[in-house]
């Protein structure tokens, strides 16, 4: 049974650009290799944190959504914990509520790139 | 003495307020899902140390507020929202 979840990482600030973009693809070929469909991607950039963790008061914050097996999200969280550049993540399962709000968001991201 | 019968004399009218009916502007806008990645928005559920304001100050209705909650506890997870704070607003 797929469901669909959306997660958002935090990596460390002091990767470069190049290396943070690595990390992402890692994660989305890490989904892709356990039968994932990734249907949308965020990309959020480098943004404040609230509090500072790990003592870095910055962060890359990255999002992806995708339906997959449950069975995937441990694999997924195994390997965030075991990987030292993410400093936080959250992994949620969207409901009906949140898969609707979830493709609006993704729509309207759509037409403002359009329009770019 | 005699005055303690008398009636309590104002020197002003005294000011009853009509109080607004409250309501939840979930249930009135029908909004469905609260978005944890939007802190923006959640701020207006947080008074100004980050704590979550009760649903008696904000009116919104017990399944909202749960949700609420809910967002506002994900989004602090994030570093969107922070768990203490002082003047957030």
């Amino acid at each position: 049974m797929l469901n669909h979840y959306e997660t958002v990482f935090i990596l460390t600030p002091v990767l470069s650009e190049t290396q943070m973009k690595e990390t992402v693809e890692k994660f989305k070929s890490l989904l892709l290799e356990n039968g994932a469909v990734i249907t949308n991607e965020e990309n959020w950039g480098l943004r404040k944190l609230a509090y500072p963790i790990q003592k870095k008061t910055t962060g890359f914050y990255c999002l992806l959504q995708f339906d997959a097996e449950p069975n995937v999200i441990t694999t997924l969280e195994t390997n965030y914990r075991r990987d030292e550049r993410v400093i936080r993540y959250l992994t949620v399962r969207l409901d009906k509520y949140a898969y609707e709000y979830a493709e609006k968001r993704k729509n309207v991201k759509l037409k403002e790139g359009k329009e770019n | 003495m005699a005055n303690n019968n008398e009636e309590i004399r104002y020197l002003n009218p005294p000011t009853v307020d009509i109080k607004k009916k409250k309501y939840c502007r979930f249930k009135k806008s029908g909004i469905k899902y609260i978005d944890y990645k939007d802190p923006e928005f959640l701020k207006k559920f947080v008074n100004e140390q980050g704590k979550i304001l009760p649903r008696r100050l904000t009116g919104t209705s017990l399944k909202y507020q749960r949700r609420v909650a809910q967002a506002i506890k994900r989004a602090r997870h994030l570093a969107l929202l922070p768990f203490v704070t002082d003047l957030l607003k």
